[in-house]
């Protein structure tokens, strides 16, 4: 009793440091993991896990990487508020004021958008990662479900930002992106109006999209995101990566979270916010004219990440172009854990040998035939031409429609006859057919469309003049 | 026969109460989003574009004449024979702004290479249908174009034509 009371009385500071962590940061194993549990944000991880899991090469950081980038999107984002009015046109000139009157505004711009740019890359490598790793297997579904929520909510995110600057850029890609609206069958029209606050893109639309820029989508971002991570542990923590010639289930060594795991994600951070502001200091985030509403770019192209739709657009009635091809797509990247189910390849990068060399074969195909469908119908095929009194819908729209999916789907029995491919290994085979072709059409549309959206070498490019 | 128990045909309280909560509970979910929809609703801001529009005098447009009033969101097309149309100047594929080009005399859509002829008709895809109009009247030598009232058209005839 006398020695407690020589003790002096701890301050309120450390009483309150006490009760954040009680003995300070543990130096033994016991302790680590005690810290762990007890921590409301260390407790996203477990309090030991496998070293095989945390090996750099199979999960690339993805995950911490979009959490990352969603935090400095967030601290960013809310410091951009206090120089922005949502009003035309007032929000372009303060986007002007930002990038030329604000204490490090440029660069907290250049920041933002370039974070929000490279999330989506990112997302999108995250869920690669997680499908050829077959990472999705149960009882994984419905994480995998909440992931590509997350995705298009981040499509969303991305696409309301990039009206706000309201530059001739903004305007116009936002103007062709909603215009797609109006072709989803009956309620289109409805939906477009209620979407653009008017018939087209306006001072409501830009208030409209500021509104869920800043609100909804964060909000339902950071509940999704907080879901995913406590999904992730509740569902038996990271898949635990195999070679394809082990049958058995590797059963690898496990270390404490701390500091095995933390420390790998400190410095990652680190790397990583390093890069950004390297990245955001030398290069400037586009900003073109003020939006003006009498006069269209030549050519006005959707946001990057779109462009591989509007290019479909340029091939097809906008019904199967904007809302069937689409629609098909994301319904089957949410139905691919229901029918790729063989838990024995989990972990396995790219399911087996042979699932290895049908991707690299999936790829080269994509490669060769897509460039070449896009010059056949650019320059031959014309089936509105050739059939002028059929509906545009069947002439532009299903008979291309079966000209793709038919040799899909022979290249699929193909694969499944000459090379007895399982289901897993045909899913693989044409998801990287269908991606690689995906990402084939965004490059033609971002590099090789100009003026009129006609077809032009990159380095022959007529200069474009706003 | 004072059976209280009940049969197939014949809800007990509890179920009846759980089928009741269940009804209002619905209802008040489709009121809220009624609200919520209503609420949203785009408003109509008066005396810009969605009101009517006077794009000058007849004689100011002279006859096979295509005139833009970027204000009005439309061009004044004089045909041949005197009669006009109030074309919105908005692409009917995905919504760029449709120029006039002169020298072809055809609208040149920028953004997808949609083509359309003096009337508004399609001459090149992708668009799917003619350029829309504004209903347009002539009231003692003035035109009146009521930019609140889109029509949209499958093909062009005579009847869209308005003459003096």
């Amino acid at each position: 009793m006398d020695e407690q009371n020589t003790q002096p009385e701890p301050s309120i500071f450390e009483r309150m440091r006490n009760r954040l962590t009680p003995e300070g940061v543990p130096s033994d194993d016991r302790g680590r993991m005690r810290m762990v549990m007890d921590s409301l944000i260390l407790h996203i991880h477990p309090a030991k896990v496998e070293v095989t899991s945390m090996k750099w090469t199979y999960t690339w950081g993805l995950g911490g990487l979009s959490a990352l980038l969603m935090m400095v999107l967030g601290l960013t984002g809310i410091v951009l508020l206090n120089n922005y009015t949502p009003a035309a046109p007032q929000a372009y000139l303060d986007i002007l004021e930002i990038n030329s009157n604000v204490w490090f505004g440029e660069l907290i711009r250049n920041l933002h958008h370039w974070s929000a740019n490279l999330l989506i890359v990112v997302a999108v490598l995250h869920l690669i990662r997680v499908f050829v790793t077959g990472s999705y297997r149960p009882p994984r579904e419905l994480n995998w479900l909440i992931g590509v929520v997350m995705l298009l909510l981040v499509l969303g995110a991305n696409f309301t930002g990039y009206l706000l600057p309201w530059d001739q850029l903004a305007y116009w890609a936002i103007t062709v992106g909603t215009s797609i609206i109006s072709y989803v069958p009956l309620i289109g029209e409805w939906i477009g109006r209620l979407v653009l606050g008017g018939p087209e893109v306006g001072a409501n639309t830009l208030l409209n999209f500021y509104s869920m820029h800043i609100s909804f989508i964060p909000l339902a971002i950071f509940g999704l995101m907080s879901y995913h991570f406590w999904r992730v542990r509740k569902d038996g923590g990271l898949t635990v990566p195999k070679s394809s010639k082990q049958t058995e289930d590797p059963k690898p060594e496990r270390v404490t979270t701390i500091p095995h795991l933390v420390h790998r994600e400190l410095i990652f951070a680190l790397g990583w916010i390093a890069a950004l502001l390297t990245f955001a200091m030398l290069v400037p985030a586009p900003l073109e004219g003020i939006a003006n509403p009498a006069l269209s770019p030549n050519p006005a192209k959707a946001p990057w990440y779109f462009m591989g739709l509007q290019e479909l657009l340029l091939h097809f009635h906008p019904l199967v172009g904007a809302i069937v091809l689409p629609g098909l797509a994301i319904a089957g990247i949410f139905a691919l854990p229901f029918f790729d189910l063989n838990p024995k390849s989990v972990g396995v990068y790219f399911r087996s040998q042979r699932g290895r060399s049908l991707t690299v074969l999936a790829i080269g195909i994509a490669l060769i035939a897509t460039p070449i469908w896009v010059l056949l119908d650019e320059y031959v095929l014309n089936w509105t031409l050739w059939l002028p009194t059929w509906n545009t819908l069947l002439s532009n729209g299903l008979i291309p429609l079966a000209v793709v999916l038919l040799p899909i789907i022979f290249l699929d029995g193909w694969v499944h006859k000459s090379f007895q491919a399982d289901t897993e290994e045909r899913v693989l085979f044409i998801a990287s057919f269908l991606f690689t072709a995906f990402i084939v059409l965004t490059v033609i549309g971002i590099l090789f469309r100009g003026p009129g959206m006609s077809l032009y070498l990159p380095w022959n490019m007529p200069i474009i003049t706003h | 026969m004072t059976d209280n128990t009940p049969t197939p045909n014949n809800l007990s309280r509890r179920d009846f109460l759980k089928v009741a909560w269940m009804f209002l509970g619905g209802v008040a979910a489709l009121e809220t989003a009624g609200v919520f929809i209503s609420y949203l609703q785009p408003r109509l801001a008066e005396g810009e574009f969605g009101s009517v529009i006077i794009p000058g005098k007849v004689d100011e447009f002279p006859p096979n004449s295509v005139t833009h009033i970027p204000n009005g969101r439309f061009y004044v097309v004089r045909t041949n024979d005197g009669g006009f149309l109030a074309v919105y100047h908005r692409c009917t594929h995905l919504g760029c702004t449709v120029p006039w080009d002169q020298t072809a005399q055809k609208f040149v859509c920028p953004c997808h290479n949609s083509q359309f002829n003096r009337e508004g008709v399609v001459e090149n895809p992708p668009a799917p249908r003619p350029l829309d109009l504004f209903a347009l009247i002539i009231e003692n030598g003035e035109l009146k174009v009521d930019t609140g009232k889109i029509i949209q058209r499958q093909t062009y005839e005579t009847a869209q034509v308005v003459y003096p």
